[in-house]
């Protein structure tokens, strides 16, 4: 074998584990890719919160593209992606369903009215069960759902402009919206 | 002091109360308690990452406890419930990763290592004893 490739050859292996090693230092172990992206969101019928006897069934947003937020009042991350969620609602680009998850009604409503609601209506899933469905470990997360029903895009932590901006509004135009 | 003593009482028994209240097993059915420890042994809590199901103390991790016990009660075989979960929160939660084609590599990487390190190990070592022949020819 040729002097100088027995030589590039382990270097040039090197580098490629380097430099997967190094990508990894900037990955976010936490953000565990969903298995239910590119699948049937999982249907669900809850209470609306401060609807007091009204349902809310996920069956009748078909047809729309919406975002389920799930979010709650003891979630200090959920504040700060909420101006970005009432910058949104101003503009009434796409339907925001909030998800008041593991959450005292009247403490999600406290949050409401002193921060604003940007959100369409809010379901409540006191016992967490919509949360185990849709796969939430930690709030805020964030679901992109289309007219089919389908999952498009999950995001995971609050939300923020760059991700708005380099993954939402692209998804969204591609869906029509 | 008899007031602070009083207060000191109260608040240590308190905690100790709470604390009690907590720990309390949820079910009474010994068998099916032990089946979920084997099983969520195996599982990852998403909260606490490097932790299993059956040591965290994270409430999805207790809620998710919860589940599987309904699920076992109804019946469903420890392969379901996996798959449940699996379906949710994908093949993260498992700590044993299934082999499919992402996982590959994790299976197979070190035998792949071993063997081209083997491989290049031998053509050393029959190189210098080659060499070893020529020298001792020498001398």
């Amino acid at each position: 074998m040729n002097r100088t490739l027995k030589f590039l050859i382990p270097l040039a292996l090197f580098l490629v584990a380097v430099g997967f090693l190094f990508k990894g230092l900037f990955l976010n172990p936490r953000e565990v890719p969903s298995p239910l992206v590119g699948k049937p969101a999982p249907t669900f019928t809850a209470p609306i919160l401060g609807e007091a006897g009204k349902k809310f069934n996920s069956k009748d947003m078909q047809g729309q593209v919406w975002l389920l937020n799930v979010w709650a009042s003891w979630c200090a991350a959920c504040r700060d992606e909420h101006p970005l969620l009432m910058q949104m609602a101003e503009t009434k680009r796409i339907a925001t369903y909030g998800l008041a998850y593991k959450d005292v009604d009247a403490d999600a409503q406290q949050v409401l009215i002193a921060m604003g609601n940007p959100y369409n209506k809010v379901i409540t899933d006191a016992d967490g069960k919509i949360g185990i469905d849709y796969g939430v470990y930690g709030v805020p997360e964030t679901y992109l759902i289309d007219k089919a029903g389908v999952i498009r895009y999950k995001h995971i932590g609050p939300l923020t402009p760059e991700v708005l901006l380099n993954k939402i509004v692209p998804l969204l135009k591609e869906l029509g919206v | 002091m008899k007031k602070l003593i009083i207060l000191t009482f109260f608040f240590t028994h308190f905690f100790v109360a709470a604390y009690a209240g907590q720990a309390k097993p949820i079910s009474d059915d010994p068998a099916l308690e032990a089946r979920l420890k084997a099983m969520s042994q195996e599982l990852r809590c998403l909260v606490c990452q490097n932790s299993t199901l059956a040591d965290s103390d994270a409430p999805l991790a207790e809620d998710l406890r919860k589940e599987i016990r309904t699920q076992m009660r109804a019946g469903k075989s420890d392969q379901e419930i996996v798959d449940y979960l699996v379906a949710r929160y994908g093949d993260f939660v498992r700590f044993r990763p299934p082999v499919n084609n992402a996982t590959a590599i994790l299976w197979f990487g070190p035998f792949l290592l071993l063997f081209v390190g083997g491989f290049v190990l031998y053509r050393v070592l029959k190189k210098q004893a080659r060499e070893g022949d020529i020298r001792a020819k020498d001398e």
